[in-house]
């Protein structure tokens, strides 16, 4: 029998397509099924933001860090303060300190949402799951919007605290929506965690090992999948973390499948962190004053976050004038993404689509 | 917290086995010589004190009569942070050794220097540029960036709206 | 079965023609009466189909809307129920777009052909008593044989389109149609093992006959035929020719306005006829245990056909997607051997039946409570030898509390250069 003649052939997940969660670009090539080779294109949602942050004050920066990565504005307005603050050498008040975490572990319940919601669309299960999900985040993005006003470009935590306090229905708004989320979440896993199409299609896909993992600088869930047990609000705690009492999940094989219950796991630790973080919060002033065009002494720091995606961290270095003189993000989705060729090579093609949804981009933080 | 540890302390570690890496030492951070940085970022994965196998973050800084490379390097197992720095005094042609074979997280890291502030990256496997593509006139992060030859002003002035010769605006 | 038998009887539809045909017969040439009970049944069966699609897409939208805890189309009419009007009329209005490099006949033929099968086929269907357009009595081969002109429509349409991911999704929708007749086809003999004729009304006269649903002594099969009639009809957990994300649209990616629409008809009127014969072999047709003496027979064939369409848009709504080769290892590693398990057990059953001639009322629930019994015991055994490996790494997190090296509680230096 003549040998069948057979060549690999390139086909191209273009920028614009339903899943790749925003414009990104891959190239892969294909020996029938298989993925051989993949070459990715990022820089379609590039808006230079360091360097237009370079020529704005400090304060006029915040709004700049919401539309990074857009689905987690909370966290990113956090870093950056946090940074700011470590140049100004101030500390934010107690009750702002609270309510940072209160919102950062709100936005994580979103975004996780949204994140296992993608993954299991990627997987085929027809927007069921992410409706469901959805339910929760609009909730969520319901407080954001009686706090600050906005539900996804919040702009709210400040350098010096927060800007404004919560309303008096937001308590008990999020008294109800903590009660009802344990019994959400149940059912998620429930549905998810058990479906033997989802175990199937994610299960060692996309193996990532723990040494690869912190050589290629993964943080997050990503990181935690990998079994690698390391999360900033345990390792550098910043705001009140180290007053709360919880536990970080890790996975133990590093795959599609270990980055999806992890991310379940966090929401569950994250309802336990708001539960005492609003048991705990004081009342006080939620901000220091600082000034429009407040000048840093000259200096360097570097901040970083837990942020839903992974380490969010800004480096910031200031010349002594009011604008910063270099502002540095450290994007987590960015850096997540080295690993990406290395995971996909010798899967499928549809596996290629499951491993680049399990990562979590946000085009908007990989491009800055 | 994490320790971030101190300039003196970590550039005598370097100094034991590399004593002419050193340049500089501050009270954050070590500057030590670009040539002898594969050397340096190699001592500082392997040393067992010191074990920052965890590159956080590679950027770079334009001091509009050097460059400023720098790392921020993280030992998990540890939980230190430290900071290494190195400045590149050509301005035309600024080079330095790539560390993707000590930590593959440089990969991306330095395409995005590469790209955004020009400084090539030697023994890098694939280096391009990643947010802006090939053939794009100059490097956006640079501090003369507004200013290039032939009169051209890409960017956008101060803040919009505002003559030259007012103050800028800034105490709004 | 008392039947008034008048033309006006709507229990039995078929009343009305032959009356008409046998009045037309009287005065004109009998080639008349022929062309005009075909036009009548072509009509009818047509009219059915379109109709069924049109429904069956509002049921489709608003079921899954319902399922995913949001409401379906709700704008368009009471209900939304002009929605599908108001899709046929933007997919009238739009342009057709032919890319310069397709092979332009194959393409225009493609939705014809997946067209006409699909329409074909619901010509054997009982409808009632005594209505069937064409009964034929190899009605089950009839319906395997019609369906499966679908795969050349498939395949045409990705190939003439000029791209890549067409074909590759055109290549596995033919791999996994073909795979899957097999297992469809074995399940489908077990019930014609069991009512000894192919024929689709013959079947459900038998279950009249023997005052039982065939579901009830082929559990395995109508399991069987679940699930490969699923993926025969491109349907999720199997849709990994349309909806699979890296193929946009699968091998209808480039077909615009009235040919899309087509393509998207013919899933419906598919699904629609899947239904149908389910209805009919597993479910009693047009039989309820004698309740059809007063509802007409196609009002209980058609609630039943609903019923099971229902189930499907169910497994839609809930399940996500197989990929190409496990779906392919399903069909040949996991139902090829039950099925062909059933169709043995079967026949063992129907010879040991008919040799020692043993009664019906007997013989039967035994036979039920059996192959109920081996369908359990099969299924179960086999999908856990299927998935054992995914017993062996736990399905949760592992929870830490503490990392390696606690955070220490004296501050980082903050002095500045």
């Amino acid at each position: 029998m003549a040998d069948v003649h057979s060549e690999p052939f390139v086909i191209n997940l273009g920028p614009q397509h339903p899943s790749t969660h925003g414009v990104f670009r891959m190239r892969l090539t294909l020996d029938g099924e298989r993925v051989l080779d993949m070459d990715m294109t990022v820089g379609y949602l590039h808006r230079s933001t360091e360097k237009l942050a370079e020529e704005r004050t400090y304060i006029q920066n915040i709004p700049f860090t919401d539309r990074m990565d857009y689905l987690s504005a909370m966290t990113n307005n956090l870093a950056y303060c946090l940074a700011a603050e470590k140049l100004l050498g101030i500390e934010a008040p107690e009750r702002a300190q609270y309510l940072r975490v209160i919102m950062s572990e709100l936005q994580r319940l979103a975004n996780h949402a949204m994140a296992i919601g993608a993954f299991a669309n990627d997987c085929g299960a027809w927007q069921t799951p992410l409706m469901y999900m959805f339910r929760e985040r609009e909730k969520i993005l319901d407080l954001f919007e009686m706090t600050c006003g906005a539900r996804l470009t919040t702009n709210y935590v400040r350098i010096g605290g927060v800007s404004f306090d919560v309303p008096p229905e937001f308590v008990p708004a999020m008294t109800a929506l903590l009660a009802e989320m344990p019994r959400r979440i149940e059912e998620y896993a429930s549905l998810l965690t058990e479906n033997e199409i989802l175990l199937a299609r994610a299960r060692d896909v996309g193996v990532l090992s723990a040494a690869d993992a912190i050589d290629c600088a993964v943080s997050g869930p990503m990181l935690r999948a990998s079994g690698v047990a390391w999360d900033l609000r345990k390792a550098e705690p910043y705001c009140v973390y180290d007053r709360m009492d919880f536990d970080i999940p890790i996975g133990v094989n590093g795959d599609c499948y270990d980055r999806m219950v992890v991310r379940l796991e966090e929401m569950r630790q994250s309802v336990r962190i708001l539960e005492q973080a609003l048991a705990q919060m004081p009342q006080g002033p939620v901000k220091i004053n600082v000034p429009l065009a407040v000048r840093p002494p000259v200096g360097e720091a570097y901040a970083r976050v837990e942020s839903p995606k992974g380490e969010l961290g800004f480096y910031l270095v200031s010349d002594g004038g009011p604008t910063p003189y270099r502002f540095k993000i450290r994007s987590p989705s960015y850096i997540n993404l080295t690993p990406l060729k290395q995971m996909m090579v010798g899967h499928n093609v549809a596996d290629a689509v499951i491993i680049l949804g399990s990562i979590d981009i946000v085009l908007g933080e990989v491009d800055r | 917290m994490s320790r971030y540890l101190g300039g003196k302390e970590v550039a005598e570690r370097i100094a034991r086995l590399l004593p002419e890496a050193v340049v500089d030492v501050a009270p954050q951070w070590v500057v030590v010589d670009p040539t002898k940085l594969l050397a340096v970022g190699r001592l500082l994965k392997d040393d067992p004190e010191l074990d920052c196998r965890y590159l956080i973050s590679l950027t770079a800084v334009d001091r509009i009569d050097h460059f400023d490379l720098v790392y921020h390097l993280a030992s998990l197992a540890k939980n230190h942070v430290i900071v290494v720095k190195a400045r590149l005094l050509d301005r035309e042609k600024p080079e330095a050794p790539s560390l993707t074979a000590i930590w593959r997280a440089a990969d991306l890291q330095e395409c995005e220097v590469y790209d955004l502030m020009g400084i090539r990256f030697s023994g890098h496997p694939s280096l391009r540029r990643v947010f802006l593509w090939e053939g794009f006139a100059g490097y956006p992060l640079r501090k003369d960036y507004l200013n290039m030859p032939g009169g051209v002003k890409p960017g956008l002035p101060l803040f919009p709206g505002v003559r030259p010769d007012e103050e800028g605006a800034v105490d709004g | 079965m008392t039947l008034l038998a008048a033309w006006y009887d709507i229990r039995d539809l078929s009343n009305a023609v032959t009356h008409l045909l046998e009045w037309v017969g009287d005065w004109g040439p009998s080639w008349l009466v022929y062309v005009l009970s075909a036009v009548i049944g072509g009509a009818a069966i047509f009219g059915f189909a379109a109709a069924g699609a049109l429904i069956n897409s509002w049921i489709e939208r608003r079921a899954i809307g319902r399922f995913q805890a949001r409401l379906g189309p709700n704008r368009v009419g009471p209900f939304g129920l002009l929605q599908p009007f108001a899709d046929v009329l933007k997919l009238m209005l739009k342009e057709p777009l032919f890319p310069r490099l397709l092979e332009r006949w194959l393409f225009v033929l493609a939705p014809i052909v997946v067209f006409i099968p699909a329409v074909m086929v619901f010509g054997v269907f009982p409808f009632g008593p005594g209505m069937t357009f064409v009964d034929l009595n190899v009605g089950v081969v009839y319906v395997l044989a019609i369906s499966s002109l679908g795969v050349i429509a498939v395949f045409m349409a990705g190939w003439s389109s000029a791209n890549k991911f067409s074909l590759i999704s055109a290549m596995r929708v033919v791999a996994m149609l073909v795979s899957y007749e097999v297992p469809m086809v074995l399940a489908l003999l077990g019930v014609v093992v069991f009512a000894g004729t192919m024929s689709l009304s013959g079947i459900v006269v038998w279950q009249q006959q023997y005052h039982v649903w065939i579901i009830v002594l082929q559990p395995l099969a109508a399991a069987i035929y679940l699930i490969a009639g699923t993926t025969e009809l491109n349907r999720t957990p199997t849709d990994i020719a349309e909806a699979e994300s890296e193929l946009v649209a699968g091998y209808h990616t480039e077909y615009s306005g009235m040919r899309f629409a087509l393509f998207y008809a013919v899933e419906l009127v598919n699904a629609l006829a899947v239904s149908a014969v389910a209805a009919s072999l597993f479910l009693g047709g047009w039989w309820l245990f004698g309740l059809d003496r007063w509802l007409p027979g196609w009002l209980i064939f058609i609630g039943k056909v609903y019923a099971v369409y229902g189930l499907l848009i169910w497994l839609r709504g809930t399940l996500p997607r197989l990929r190409i080769d496990q779906l392919l290892a399903f069909a040949w590693k996991f139902l090829l051997p039950l099925a062909m398990a059933n169709v043995i057990v079967t026949a063992f059953e129907v010879v040991i039946w008919v040799e020692y001639d043993l009664s019906a009322g007997v013989v039967l629930p035994l036979f039920a409570i059996v192959n109920v019994a081996l369908a359990a015991v099969l299924i179960g055994g086999w999908a856990k030898l299927m998935s054992y490996r995914f017993e062996r790494l736990p399905k949760r997190a592992l929870l830490v509390h503490d990392i390696a090296v606690p955070a220490t509680s004296t501050p980082m230096s903050t002095e500045q250069v």
